[in-house]
């Protein structure tokens, strides 16, 4: 049994969606789909356990060997970028559906787990195949899903929201299949190790030199780094909270994941980092996603659209830590999409708790809920001071290694304007705070906060941003092996 | 069991709880929170209780030893007091906010490494900021944003010194550092800061008396010995410390002596008792670093009881002007006598806590040839005796009767101020109760012939040039005023100075259009114009602009590979 795990962390969610369907009552659906995704995180976690004892899995889909066949390959890097989808999954599953942020009543809410489950599967699909166009169907598969799943909220812009998500998704898409073609012509392989052999032969032509720019320029987009986020702001403003939640913390992570393993692993260090520069261009992007994004979080008036403008930040922050090219700033990239996972996902959880109560995300309408709302708010400001990077949060952590990355790279402005944009980070949540907790309100609110089955998933996720502050062998730990393997693999 | 919390967390998670009691069993557990805390004291074994690893640096949050101990103790017993002298009140956020403050500051005194140190620092710059607040004033919030914004500024200094100290020797340790890189210069400003170095001082006057009756009484406990301990842990025997103590010690003095609001005249006299610290872990031997801990443990004490005092008196009366005050001992008795044992402490009155401690720092700066030092600080002894020992309690319960008649101080407060009157006696007269717990061995005698003598000669001299002084009209009168300091100029000067440029550009505005003021306004309308909602990089752009951006972006990666 326990062989075929990595076949079973695709196919059971995927096999699930369905059957969501079948059973239609939402009360059921939503115990059988928790019972799932519980199930692919305890196979998530057993996946990184062995990773880390034995090394490397490999497991040929259907007996057909690579490269022939598709092959799924664990290794350290995506075993964390498992456990980190399927936590949040198993988190913002089992947090209760609100009827008035979905545009479909309560007897169809089994469309949502079914839709879910199905971008559950393909985003775990994508970090555990070890195969480039499967990494594409998987892509359209969770992409899809995600579509769809925007689209349920109840503000009808979330419809256009979710249509240009999907034209912008689909650009990207088909970026990545043409970069995915090039490649194949010219090495005959679509299989990640067997490629890292085969390329280096045929990395000085242009065929190979077009595909790098097409599968980079592709996977931004799914990332939404700066300047082609302009899909995300709307998507994460209309759609449900909860379905922000999920994808803010896995979609643009596994995105991430992708470009990583594309760079390290298939073009290779000294390709990227030494003939193509990379970094001459996307460190200054980065740096500008920082601060454009904060920037525009602070003048946001409704706060999903802040919290999306400030994932761009944040996403920028992992660019950079891609870009700085050595062990400690990799660190820092990947321990921040583990960390911004659990803020971010946490603090859109927030955002739902709140919308059980009030009427409008406008960041006016939470005038006051520091009273009426306390545990609710008190996790907005815990997971705020994440996002700062208060020492004792996660946001600490990865900020850490990224400075200790630049300053190991001599760019001392680089670090600086890590340390400034935290600054801004400072205002923009402090905006939100201080209409929580200081605006003047004539009559004092009664307590009225939310229920404990939207607090206790709520509190899990922000629980988790204090409790990896304190103790990071888990997730720096594991990113700085992994960080260790991609650099030592690639140069 | 109860040894394996880091000592303070006791006091910090105690605290916590506090919200979720109510009635009396709230005031139960404020009072036990100390005790047991104490309690736990005694049971720490010494050396390296604790580390753990934090992103692949060891740290040691729990490192017991014996400069650490004496600290601890008397934090311990201050926070009891406190604790005790804030009972009466119905005000949650302030006994949290002191046992946070308590905690924190006791927890910094463990600190093994420059990191856990840093967190605690910051901790209680924090938390004791609501001891201000708390009282609810104009004044008292912009004190204590004054206050926030240069503790807060010590934390940055001494994280950017851990940082450069770090690179420096790749150690985070905590120990001894001396003045020998940038980095350490750095951390020795942030403990300057807290230690009110003059010049850096400003805070501590400007903030202390605008806080509620029980947060000066917290404040003047833990912040600055806070900042005298890690002096004499990180930067015993640096030479400079000599005269920086020398000058605390003397130009306090004077600000003392004319000072007209009490509270405001005891944080002065709380520099100048600082200085003699600082002049003790300057000098280093180990006579003057077991007086500078001793006196740190004296002083907490009668400082806190004679805060506690005034802190009565504003209570009853609403005021601690000295031009109001004055005749007081009728209406509150007990006040007064226990306020008198905290002014023989100060003046150093043999039999009294001061008397054992101070001595032991004068006579280590003359043992080691520092006569000019040794001199002033006779001087500020003497002025001490002046204005802390005499006329706090004059001008308060027994100077003109101005006819203000009120209640005796609550039975709490009594009962607190009682407690830190009998500690001051107790040391007074046992000595060795305090000499034990010191970081070295003493073999030092207070009561010789000699030193009884010169310190009640010195006395008797500084009470007969008081009164020859108020006698001939020399002595200056105590104005209701504001006496000039540094902080006036961020008080009063740097707003002053903005106001003043604020006018004068507004006149070159008329004069010459204000092109560069107009200029800054541009540049913030031109952020806030492209990051707000409705500008280009707030609002999300249409799927025809980002498809140009990535086919933009696509003919970059392209070129590079020309480049």
């Amino acid at each position: 049994m326990t062989e075929h795990l990595p076949a079973l962390q695709t196919a059971l969610p995927l096999l699930a969606a369905p059957v969501c369907v079948l059973l239609r009552r939402a009360a059921l659906v939503r115990v059988f789909a928790v019972l799932v995704t519980w199930s692919c995180l305890a196979i998530a976690l057993s996946l990184l356990q062995e990773v880390l004892g034995h090394g490397e899995i490999s497991y040929a889909l259907g007996g057909w060997v690579a490269p022939l066949g598709i092959e799924y390959r664990v290794d350290i890097l995506n075993a964390y970028v498992l456990v980190l989808v399927a936590t949040i999954a198993s988190v913002v599953i089992a947090f209760p559906l609100a009827g008035r942020e979905l545009r479909i009543p309560k007897e169809r809410f089994f469309l949502f787990y079914a839709l879910f489950l199905l971008c559950l599967a393909g985003l775990l699909g994508i970090t555990i195949t070890g195969d480039l166009f499967n990494i594409f169907v998987f892509l359209e598969i969770s992409s899809l899903s995600a579509y769809a799943l925007i689209g349920l909220g109840r503000d009808r812009r979330a419809l256009t929201a979710g249509f240009s998500y999907l034209v912008m998704g689909t650009i990207g898409g088909t970026f990545i299949l043409i970069g995915i073609g090039l490649v194949y012509q010219m090495t005959g392989t679509l299989n990640i190790v067997d490629l890292s052999q085969r390329l280096p032969p045929v990395l000085g032509t242009r065929t190979v030199w077009m595909a790098f720019a097409f599968l980079v320029v592709g996977t931004s987009i799914k990332l939404a780094a700066f300047p082609l986020h302009q899909w995300l702001p709307n998507a994460y403003t209309y759609g449900p909270s909860v379905v922000a939640s999920f994808l803010s913390a896995t979609a643009t992570k596994v995105a991430y994941y992708v470009l990583v393993r594309l760079l390290f692993t298939v073009f290779g260090f000294a390709f990227v980092f030494e003939r193509v520069q990379l970094s001459a261009l996307l460190l200054p992007l980065s740096l500008i996603a920082m601060v454009v994004g904060s920037l525009a979080a602070i003048y946001q008036t409704n706060i999903k659209r802040l919290l999306a403008y400030s994932s761009i930040a944040q996403i920028g922050y992992m660019t950079l830590g891609l870009s700085l090219a050595n062990l400690d700033g990799l660190t820092g990239g990947l321990v921040h999409l583990f960390n911004h996972g659990l803020i971010k996902g946490g603090l859109f959880l927030v955002v739902a708790c709140a919308l059980s109560r009030v009427e409008s995300p406008r960041i006016e309408s939470l005038r006051g809920l520091g009273k009426r709302m306390p545990w609710t708010m008190a996790a907005f400001v815990v997971g705020g001071l994440g996002l700062i990077g208060i020492p004792g949060t996660v946001g600490f952590v990865s900020k850490w290694y990224l400075v200790l990355g630049a300053l190991d790279q001599g760019l001392y402005f680089v670090a600086f304007m890590v340390l400034a944009s935290s600054l801004l980070a400072v205002v923009y949540v402090w905006r939100v705070i201080e209409v929580m907790y200081f605006s003047d309100e004539e009559r004092a609110p009664e307590r009225d906060d939310a229920p404990l089955s939207m607090l206790l998933p709520t509190w899990v996720l922000i629980g988790a941003t204090i409790y990896f502050g304190l103790d990071t062998e888990l997730t720096a730990g594991v990113a700085e092996q992994a960080a260790a393997y991609l650099l030592g693999g690639a140069s | 069991m109860i040894e394996a919390i880091p000592p303070g967390m006791i006091l910090i998670l105690g605290a916590l709880i506090l919200p979720f009691l109510g009635g009396a069993l709230q005031r139960v557990w404020l009072v036990l929170l100390p005790v047991l805390g104490f309690v736990q004291l005694t049971l720490l074994p010494e050396g390296l209780a604790q580390s753990f690893e934090f992103f692949g640096y060891g740290l040691n949050p729990v490192r017991v030893d014996s400069l650490s101990l004496v600290f601890a103790y008397v934090f311990y017993l201050a926070a009891f007091l406190s604790v005790v002298y804030a009972l009466h009140l119905r005000d949650t956020v302030q006994w949290v906010s002191g046992l946070v403050y308590a905690g924190s500051a006791i927890g910094a005194l463990f600190a093994g490494d420059l990191i856990s140190l840093f967190v605690y620092w910051e901790i209680t710059a924090l938390a004791s900021l609501f001891q201000i607040w708390a009282r609810r004033t104009e004044a008292a919030y912009r004190a204590g944003l004054r206050y926030l914004v240069i503790q807060v500024s010590s934390g940055v200094l001494l994280l950017a010194g851990t940082i450069l100290h770090f690179a420096d020797t790749g150690s985070l340790e905590f120990g001894a550092l001396g003045l020998v890189s940038v980095g350490t210069t750095l951390i020795f400003l942030a403990f300057g800061i807290k230690a009110a170095f003059p010049l850096l001082h400003g805070w501590l006057e400007d903030a202390y008396p605008e806080a509620t009756v029980t947060g000066a009484v917290f404040l003047s406990a833990f912040t600055t010995k806070l900042a005298i301990y890690a002096l004499a842990r990180g930067f015993a025997g640096t030479e400079i410390l000599v005269p920086i103590g020398a000058v605390m010690a003397a130009f306090a003095t004077f600000y003392a002596l004319i000072e007209n609001d009490l509270r405001r005249l005891l944080a002065y006299s709380l520099i100048s008792q600082l200085g003699f610290m600082v002049v003790g872990i300057g000098v280093g031997s180990e006579m003057a670093l077991n007086g500078t801990a001793a006196h740190a443990f004296a002083s907490v004490l009668y400082k806190g009881l004679l805060f506690m005092a005034m802190g009565a008196v504003l209570y009853r009366t609403g005021t601690t002007r000295s031009s109001e005050l004055g005749g007081l001992y009728g209406s509150m008795p007990w006040t007064a006598l226990l306020c008198l044992v905290g002014s023989a402490s100060i003046a150093a009155l043999p039999l009294f806590s001061g008397f054992i401690s101070k001595s032991m720092i004068l006579t280590a700066a003359a043992e080691n040839h520092y006569s000019l030092t040794y001199t002033v600080l006779l001087a500020a002894s003497a002025g001490a005796v002046l204005h802390s020992g005499i006329r706090i309690s004059y001008d308060t319960f027994f100077g003109p009767d101005r006819g203000i008649r009120c209640d005796e101080a609550p039975r709490n407060m009594r009962f607190a101020m009682g407690g830190a009157a009998l500690l001051c006696f107790a040391l007074g007269v046992a000595p060795n109760l305090l000499y034990e717990l010191l970081p070295y061995p003493v073999n030092y005698q207070p009561y010789t012939f000699s030193h009884v003598a010169d310190q009640l000669q010195l006395i008797a001299f500084s009470v007969a040039a008081a009164v020859l002084l108020v006698r001939l009209g020399l002595y200056p009168k105590a104005r209701s005023a504001r006496n000039l300091d540094i902080d006036w100029l961020y008080r009063s000067l740097l707003p002053g100075l903005v106001q003043f440029a604020g006018r004068q550009l507004a006149r070159l505005k008329s004069a010459i259009e204000s092109r560069a003021l107009m200029g800054l306004q541009s540049a913030v309308r031109y952020v806030q114009g492209h990051h707000a909602p409705t500008g280009v990089l707030g609002d999300p752009w249409s799927i025809g602009a980002t498809a140009l951006w990535a086919a933009l972006l696509l003919v970059a990666y392209l070129l590079m590979a020309y480049l």
